[in-house]
């Protein structure tokens, strides 16, 4: 792990960023790691495009400033595409994550994100086909362990298990497990 | 009593000794006094209940109210007003009576003209 | 044994209101708060705490019941923020003054108007009179481990004064960070049982809390809370250093980062106290002689202990998370009490207040820099420029 890793999550309220921010926290706690997580707080209501942050180190964390320069941005919903300035900040070589039917290219274009690395994976789809919703979180942690090599599926599946333990079903469990596997293979690079 | 210093007084102004506003005697700051009329007090203990001031003296052993303590009393007048004796009094008369009418059970006089 | 967490600043107070378990918690819901009392009432319903829970209609009745509660022998624990506090505001006065060892975990958010929910440090500075013991918490851990503290601190039959742990609204509140669980059985032992002296409950020796005072004796009232600030300095080092052979944590009244051979240093509170350390690092990798001073106890204010770690430097920049409007200049609380620190005990060094993050607004780490660099430039000989600067506001 590096020294200091800084990622911000776009998303709409109600879609999970926060919930998939706190779980890669608790990821990097059982891998031994630091880290911080917290949301951006504006208008809180369903629907409202909203921020979360993670930052993950070997070291410990005492910076309590906002993320100004992630290295890795994880679009979770694709219609913030155009609206919201996603890529702002993205340092150069930085990871653009995006959630869409669209090819990195395309993404590229729409977002002016042209240096470091681009990746899109249709997470809404696998999560219907999987889970039946449209919770993109899951699917989108597995595509940013392939994305990013920083955590393995596994690491994210068991605390995926541990996190949710008896709130949802073993079979809501295991779907997510799967969605997280499925977008893990299916991300592409571009 | 001199006045203490403050590490002599217990702090945050708690007060420990129970009851102690006994021996703060506001009878001084009457303008009025109560003093009994010729009608008879049938020693329903209204008087007592009502005093604001724990004035109203009353001798527990043979359930009797005897008098007023005037070391205390503020002469606010609360016992003649729900002394059901005074009430008998002032229908019977039919008019309004005086607060220090002598026929009253409970009479309010003022303070400095009343002569015993 | 302990164990490691991922937990928010609040979640954090939460777990210790939980092991301390006090008899009582009386509080209402308030941004950035909530989610701390929220969390405690889930623990109060899964029956894992003996706390008698009093749901109230607002905050000033919330520390009433306090007052109550505590005066009855209780021990007793609340939150809030911000105008919360500001609603609370006579009974704050009144808990200190009614010697009630109240812990209360006060979650920094700005003052109205217009509303703002994000973090500043106006809503503590506003009850800086009032005879209540004031700690700052630079994150989820140190509000924590501070909040035991605060309990033996209070509860010190030569204090017996409130207690408030601050910490920085939605940065460390609900900012998820690992945090060191202890064993509730050591934090048992830590808190021990609170023994009242003067007791409502204790009917063998009755009493009577909050009666009238005339100009006879209200004085020498107010001259015993002076007495309880004064042991609390004391008491707060002793409390400190049991913690810390406990738990393995050093606490003490502030902090010292890379200070004592530095030229030039910032004085930050809270949370920026730990972007300021990034800071520090960076510019020392520079070669720069910079450092950091953290304030712990914020009351009672360590004046003298102030000033010495202050003294050796060529330059101080305090930071400032309030402004107290029409204070000479303008300036920030902490500044001004500095500088009287300062100045009456000798210490002749330039000193400048930045003002900062006001309703909120972040403070990043190169604005931090930008401090330092005025200061390394007043150290060189320069002049303090401004005595007040409002840092990134926009003119």
């Amino acid at each position: 792990m590096a020294e200091l890793i800084e990622i911000r999550w776009h998303g709409r309220g109600g879609q999970g960023v926060v919930t998939a921010g706190k779980l890669l926290a608790e990821t990097a706690m059982g891998t031994g790691q630091y880290f911080q997580a917290f949301p951006d707080y504006g208008p809180e209501r369903m629907g409202a495009p909203i921020r979360a942050f993670t930052r993950l180190s070997s070291k410990p964390i005492t910076i309590h400033s906002q993320i100004g320069e992630p290295n890795v941005v994880l679009v979770l919903d694709p219609t913030l595409l155009g609206t919201v300035p996603v890529a702002e900040g993205l340092r150069e070589d930085g990871i653009l994550l995006v959630n869409t039917s669209m090819s990195p290219g395309e993404v590229r274009k729409i977002t002016g994100f042209h240096t470091g690395k681009a990746f899109t994976v249709d997470a809404s789809h696998i999560a219907i086909e999987e889970m039946g919703r449209e919770i993109t979180n899951t699917p989108m942690l597995g595509a940013f362990a392939r994305a990013t090599g920083l955590f393995n599926i596994e690491e994210l599946a068991e605390q995926l298990r541990a996190w949710f333990g008896k709130k949802i079903s073993a079979e809501a469990i295991e779907s997510n497990v799967r969605a997280m596997r499925r977008a893990a293979e299916e991300v592409q690079q571009g | 009593m001199e006045p203490k210093g403050w590490r002599d007084i217990p702090i945050g102004g708690m007060i420990l000794e129970a009851g102690n506003s006994v021996e703060y005697l506001t009878g001084g700051w009457r303008a009025f006094r109560p003093v009994f009329g010729e009608a008879d007090c049938i020693h329903c203990m209204q008087c007592w209940l009502f005093c604001p001031d724990s004035s109203i003296l009353v001798d527990p052993e043979n359930e009797k109210m005897i008098g007023f303590d005037l070391e205390h009393c503020k002469g606010c007048g609360i016992c003649a007003a729900i002394c059901p004796v005074n009430a008998k009094v002032i229908r019977k008369a039919g008019e309004e009576l005086a607060r220090d009418d002598a026929r009253l059970c409970i009479r309010i006089v003022e303070e400095g003209k009343f002569q015993e | 044994m302990s164990k490691f967490e991922a937990l928010a600043g609040n979640e954090a107070v939460a777990t210790a209101m939980r092991q301390i378990n006090p008899d009582v918690v009386a509080a209402y819901p308030i941004t950035p708060q909530t989610s701390t009392v929220q969390k405690f009432a889930d623990f109060v319903a899964d029956g894992l705490v003996d706390t008698e829970f009093v749901t109230v209609e607002s905050e000033h009745s919330a520390m009433s019941a306090c007052v109550g509660a505590s005066a009855a022998g209780a021990r007793v624990m609340t939150a809030t923020s911000a105008n919360g506090l500001a609603l609370m505001w006579e009974i704050v006065y009144i808990a200190a003054s009614n010697r009630c060892p109240i812990a209360m975990s006060l979650v920094n958010r700005a003052l109205s108007a217009p509303i703002n929910i994000h973090c500043d440090h106006s809503d503590v500075m506003g009850m800086r009179d009032s005879g209540w013991i004031i700690l700052f918490s630079e994150n989820g851990q140190e509000a924590y481990d501070n909040l035991f503290q605060a309990v033996r601190i209070g509860e010190h039959p030569d204090v017996l004064l409130p207690v408030a742990v601050c910490q920085d609204g939605f940065i460390t509140s609900h900012g998820m960070e690992r945090v060191e669980i202890y064993d509730d059985a050591d934090v048992k032992e830590f808190v021990g049982e609170y023994r009242p002296q003067w007791s409502l409950l204790d009917l063998e020796n009755p009493k009577t809390y909050g009666p009238l005072d005339f100009y006879d004796y209200y004085y020498e009232h107010k001259r015993q809370q002076v007495e309880a600030m004064e042991h609390a300095q004391q008491v707060i080092v002793d409390v400190a250093e049991e913690f810390n052979k406990k738990f393995n944590r050093n606490y003490g009244l502030f902090e010292r980062y890379r200070l004592e051979d530095a030229e030039v240093a910032v004085v930050a509170a809270n949370s920026t106290a730990g972007t300021a350390k990034v800071v520090v690092d960076q510019l020392r990798d520079e070669g720069l002689k910079v450092g950091l001073l953290k304030p712990r106890v914020f009351r009672p204010f360590p004046a003298k202990e102030l000033a010495s770690a202050l003294s050796h430097l060529k330059a101080v920049a305090v930071m400032d998370r309030s402004i107290s409007f029409g204070a000479m200049d303008n300036a920030g609380p902490l500044f001004l009490e500095l500088a009287a620190a300062l100045a009456l005990h000798g210490v002749q060094v330039p000193m400048a207040d930045y003002v900062y993050g006001l309703g909120g607004r972040d403070i990043s780490p190169g604005e931090i820099e930008s401090v330092y660099r005025d200061m390394l430039r007043v150290a060189e000989g320069g002049q303090v420029e401004r005595m007040v600067t409002y840092l990134s506001v926009r003119e």
